[in-house]
């Protein structure tokens, strides 16, 4: 009995030796882990933009690849840079983030995506913005296409259709500092009269057609852009050009370098 | 149930083997209808063939493990049959889990993982439902041909089931039926068997009376959140409100009260007006059409007179209008725009035609039961085929999947609806001046709206139309295109109509005789003007070096392969895959991609799953245990040979009867049942004939009749067809059955004659000659496919036939 006992007694000291140590270890690496925790996060955001400046480089030889049929040798270098410092990591759901860089689009959850950051770059690039322009976006998505738009224009207002993705983009866009975004949840087919017309307009929603009040609230001389294809896929993007005289004509243009015709030029 | 005793049965449990077959093969079926609703079905495909190899690991399983199992033979096939029927519901019910998304599957390396579980899951029920059959032929070898007759005949009645059933339940409640069925098998077979005590009778059948009331959460399909209507739903306020289920298809009718459905593809950029509003139609979770609502006021539906497919009404006033493919009825609503007073409309699935003529009539204007308007059910080319009028105006909806998006996804898809025979066949039945209208999807580069040029050229050139140049026209916007067919030339003046129609909806005219390439590429501009060139070239006599020197196939589909939507050539894969950083993933073609995979996974399982076992088994051998005087690789090149032969000939016949019946559906039920039931009857006669003739004999003369009837089909086939296609429905089906009996009844025989010999000389090799057999039939199924793609259907017969020469050759 007392041999059980004192076996009892002993064996609650040392219980007590050990919670006492485990607490004292508990702590020391939780102090260490919150000493550590800025230089970690400063070493993922060194890792994050080393990622970022290898997708700008995968961009930029695709793009000199595809040379030909965008009728240019490179793409602007004010849409790269914004390329270069928006942080698409913070863009894609947590589980996403290591690839965040990649160029290839990611699903956001809802059924959505966010492109692939090689038809991103191009489709800014065609809408041929400037620092003075509003540009209207339909399909917030993640907010990320938004977020580069911001940094080249004047104002950007969006409009997404599934509401908590809108809500989503606007915090975030908010807590990133986007000022000149506007995020608005609704219908996008009537385009947002309030602050029509627009510099440029780009559709990233599945359209069944070219919403007419949306080539209404396109200025003269404007451009709007319309991928045209699946959620991770863009078949083509469909340039509207209106003139300064108001006539709208379209274009097609296929994302990628491909000539159908063996022994074509 | 080690108490279980029993009497040795004189006889094996027939009508369990029976249930296992009809149940296994309804649930291969049933597995299309399912992937196909959550998924894509060109993937439900591939995952079902993969699945199969369940057969083939069965066969493996039982060789190895065979002879433990038939020591206690009574416990282990009850376990495998109700193993079968519960893991039939489980494992779909865990594999729908699995978050697949075949778009990814280039970037993202756990997609191909996903696949790997979702089929490995599915295999288990094939797997569990083969070990029954292979356990019993194992056991009562001597009795191979009854239980070859029964498991054949089961299967033809169960693939005839599952598409009653499916016409009255729910795909979902349609598998709870089926997991029940199978575990009511396991009950039949303790009462045949004749086991105690019989308690455990019962347990099986109460089992199998619960699982139907399975909770309703479990039943809810997990519908993949990209497709079109888990998107659609996503809209505030959007709800489905209606709800149909058949073979066809599940048809849900969508509303959208808040923000409203504005389908209206290829709308020129020049309207200004928005269509009324809408609901849309989703059969299988796919965008298929919208009803529109309509009050009798055209004002409301301007719209439908700014796409290019308005462009016919505009050349002359038709007044007898065919519509192939009711659909949500836009294309009648168009044609009542126009004031046509003769409408007939096609439309193959009965239940849209309920849907829009009585549900929501109200809403669509009753425009199914306009007086104007006569709506049949039925395949748009045998309409046309059976009809003795003559229309000014036949138009054909946009070919092809909803939207551009879905490219290259149905490129395996038999389509009688646009080869060669079927635009000659539709020419013919125009009236005087009047004009057959086909719309397609732009797509970029150009594919589909090419294909259907050179095939309209050809129909016109085998119609022996004088000049078929001028028979033509094609204008294009920047969603869609539209060619019209006439079996006479353009006038100046409808040439100046179609520029004026083009010019007021900044559509582009491509194509009439004598343009030039100036008035080409003026409003949806194209770095290089494809359209008008590709055309001009395809009525060249450079045709045949512009389809050679083009990246996509683009050569008229004809009857023999009627794959109208596949434009795959292998050496263009390298620059496609190439491209993948500069998005040029779309322009890979999908579906035949797909299919190669899966021969490719097929054979490098099966060659596993067949000498795994020849090993194993030649390491026993040496112990001298059997050794009936057989040569092994005879044993494997006959039923490797009867495997591919028996499964070409009948996917050969299935896709060739399409035609014929109409619609895949049926032409797969009628054959299938046929195929089976008659082959069954041939095993059934087997012995008799084998004890006349010999056993060797017997299949040599099998294999002659063989020959000489799928020889004589290959030629009176076609005649045959058009000669009858007129006949009613019910009269087709009882032709095509007797066509196919003889045939079917002499292809059942080679199998169980030869399982026979096996069972005299080498027992152990049953179930391995069972599992070769399977694996033949999986490699047989993908490659049927891939053969009928590159060299048509006939020449798929013709293999066939000589793999039954073969076969004869090396009787064991």
């Amino acid at each position: 009995m007392t041999l059980i006992k004192s076996n009892v007694i002993d064996y609650q000291a040392f219980n007590t030796g050990v919670l006492m140590r485990s607490t004292i270890i508990f702590t020391i690496i939780t102090f260490i882990f919150f000493c550590l925790l800025p230089c970690l996060q400063a070493r993922a955001d060194d890792m994050f933009a080393k990622a970022r400046r290898q997708m700008i480089q995968a961009i930029e030889e695709n793009v000199r690849e595809t040379a030909r049929r965008l009728d240019r040798k490179s793409l602007d270098p004010k849409v790269m840079s914004a390329l270069a410092t928006v942080p698409r990591h913070e863009f894609v759901p947590a589980s996403y983030r290591r690839f965040a860089y990649e160029n290839r689009p990611l699903p956001i959850g809802h059924g959505q995506t966010i492109s692939q950051p090689y038809i991103v770059a191009i489709m800014t690039d065609l809408l041929n913005i400037g620092k003075e322009d509003q540009v209207l976006e339909i399909g917030t998505g993640s907010g990320y296409q938004a977020a580069i738009l911001g940094k080249l224009v004047k104002t950007v207002f969006t409009i997404e259709i599934v509401k908590p993705l809108a809500e989503q983009a606007r915090k975030r866009l908010a807590k990133l500092g986007y000022d000149n975004v506007e995020v608005r949840q609704g219908d996008g087919y009537y385009g947002w009269e309030e602050h029509a017309p627009f510099d440029a307009v780009i559709v990233t929603a599945a359209a069944s057609h070219i919403p007419p009040p949306l080539i209404r609230q396109l200025k003269p001389g404007g451009r709007m852009i319309i991928p045209v294809g699946t959620r991770f896929m863009v078949q083509q993007l469909v340039l509207i050009e209106k003139n300064n005289s108001g006539k709208v004509t379209t274009k097609q243009l296929l994302p990628v370098m491909f000539v159908p015709l063996t022994g074509g030029h | 149930m080690s108490t279980m005793t029993s009497s040795m049965p004189a006889s094996p449990p027939q009508y369990s083997i029976a249930l296992v077959s009809a149940v296994a093969l309804a649930y291969e079926i049933l597995l299309i209808r399912l992937f196909s609703v959550i998924q894509w079905h060109h993937f439900a495909y591939m995952i079902i063939s993969l699945a199969l190899l369940g057969y083939g690991v069965s066969g493996t399983f039982i060789a190895l493990a065979g002879r433990w199992l038939l020591d206690r033979f009574h416990i282990a096939y009850i376990c495998n049959i109700v193993l079968f029927g519960l893991s039939s519901v489980a494992c779909f019910l865990a594999a729908r889990h699995a978050p697949f998304n075949p778009e990814e599957i280039l970037w993202d390396f756990n997609q191909p993982f996903f696949l790997l579980v979702i089929y490995l899951l599915l295999a288990l029920p094939f797997f569990f439902a083969s070990n029954t059959i292979a356990l019993a032929l194992a056991r009562f070898n001597n009795n191979i041909s009854r239980i070859y007759s029964f498991d054949l005949c089961g299967a033809g009645f169960g693939s005839l089931g599952i598409i009653l059933l499916l016409l009255i339940k729910f795909p979902m409640d349609s598998l709870l039926l089926l997991g029940s069925a199978g575990l009511t098998a396991a009950a039949v077979a303790w009462w045949e068997m004749d086991l105690r005590p019989r308690k455990w009778m019962l347990a099986f059948l109460t089992a199998a009376l619960i699982l139907p009331f399975l909770p309703v959460s479990l039943k809810k399909p997990v519908i993949s959140p990209y497709k079109d209507q888990s998107q659609a739903l996503r809209v505030t306020g959007a709800r489905i409100i209606a709800s149909r289920s058949s073979p066809l298809g599940l048809v849900n009718v969508m509303e959208s009260p808040v923000i409203p459905w504005r389908y209206a593809p290829g709308l020129s950029i020049n309207a200004e007006k928005e269509p009324p509003p809408q609901l849309r139609i989703f059969s299988d979770g796919n965008s298929l059409a919208a009803i529109t609502h309509y009050n009798g006021d055209n004002e409301q539906i301007a719209y439908l007179d700014q796409m290019t497919s308005a462009l016919p009404y505009h050349i002359r006033r038709p007044a007898n209008v065919l519509i192939m493919g009711a659909g949500g009825g836009s294309g009648i609503l168009q044609a009542l725009y126009h004031n046509v007073k003769h409408i007939t409309a096609v439309e193959l699935n009965p239940q849209i035609i309920r849907l829009v003529r009585d549900d929501f009539g109200e809403f669509a204007g009753k425009i199914f039961t306009n007086p104007n308007v006569d709506v049949h059910v039925g395949d748009a080319r045998g309409f046309v085929t059976g009809s003795c009028e003559f229309f000014d105006l036949i138009q054909a909806p946009v070919l092809g999947s909803f939207g551009p998006s879905s490219a290259g996804l149905h490129a395996l898809n038999e389509s009688y609806l646009h080869t060669v025979e079927a635009l000659q066949e539709y020419l013919k039945h125009l009236a005087p001046e009047g004009c057959l209208a086909i719309s397609c999807w732009v797509k970029l580069p150009p594919r589909d709206t090419l294909k259907l040029v050179a095939t309209a050229a050809t129909a016109l050139e085998r119609n022996s139309i004088s000049n078929p140049r001028q028979s033509l026209a094609l204008i294009r916007g920047w969603q869609t295109s539209t060619l019209l067919i006439k079996n006479s030339a353009y006038s100046a003046g409808d040439i100046a109509k179609i520029k004026e129609f083009c010019s007021k909806r900044s559509f582009d005219v491509v194509y009439y005789d004598g343009m030039s390439i100036k008035e080409a590429n003026r409003y949806n501009i194209l770095d290089t003007p494809y359209f008008f060139l590709g055309t001009q070239a395809l009525l060249d006599n450079k045709r045949d070096e512009f389809l050679n020197q083009y990246k996509f196939n683009i050569r008229p589909a004809t009857d023999d392969r009627p794959y109208f939507f596949n434009f795959m050539k292998w050496r263009t894969l390298p620059e496609i895959l190439d491209s993948r950083g500069r998005g040029g993933m779309p322009l890979l073609e999908w579906g035949y991609l797909i299919l190669v995979a899966t021969l490719v996974q097929a054979l490098a399982a099966s060659l596993a799953l067949i000498l795994l076992p020849l090993r194993a088994l030649r390491t026993n051998a040496r112990n001298k245990e059997y050794d009936g005087g057989i040569s092994r690789f005879r044993v494997f090149a006959f039923f490797f040979c009867v495997g591919m032969a028996f499964l070409f000939l009948e996917i050969a016949f299935i896709r060739k009867f399409i035609l014929f019946l109409h619609h895949p559906l049926y032409a797969a039920a009628v054959m299938l049942t046929a195929f089976l039931f008659f082959a069954g009857m041939g095993s059934r006669h087997s012995k008799r004939f084998a004890e006349k003739k010999g056993p060797a004999g017997a299949v040599l003369s099998a294999a002659v009749a063989i020959v000489i009837l799928g020889l004589s089909y290959l030629i009176t086939l076609k005649p045959l067809f058009s000669a009858l296609i007129t006949l009613p429905f019910c009269v087709r089906i009882l032709i095509s059955i007797m066509l196919v009996a003889p045939l079917s009844f002499c292809m059942g025989m080679p199998f169980p004659l030869a399982l026979a010999q096996v069972g005299k000389k080498a027992p152990e090799l049953i179930p391995w000659a069972w599992g070769v057999n399977g694996c033949a039939s999986v490699i047989s199924a993908v490659l049927a496919a891939v053969l009928s793609v590159h060299f048509g259907f006939s020449a798929v017969i013709v293999a066939a036939l000589l793999l039954y020469c073969i076969a004869a050759a090396f009787f064991p």
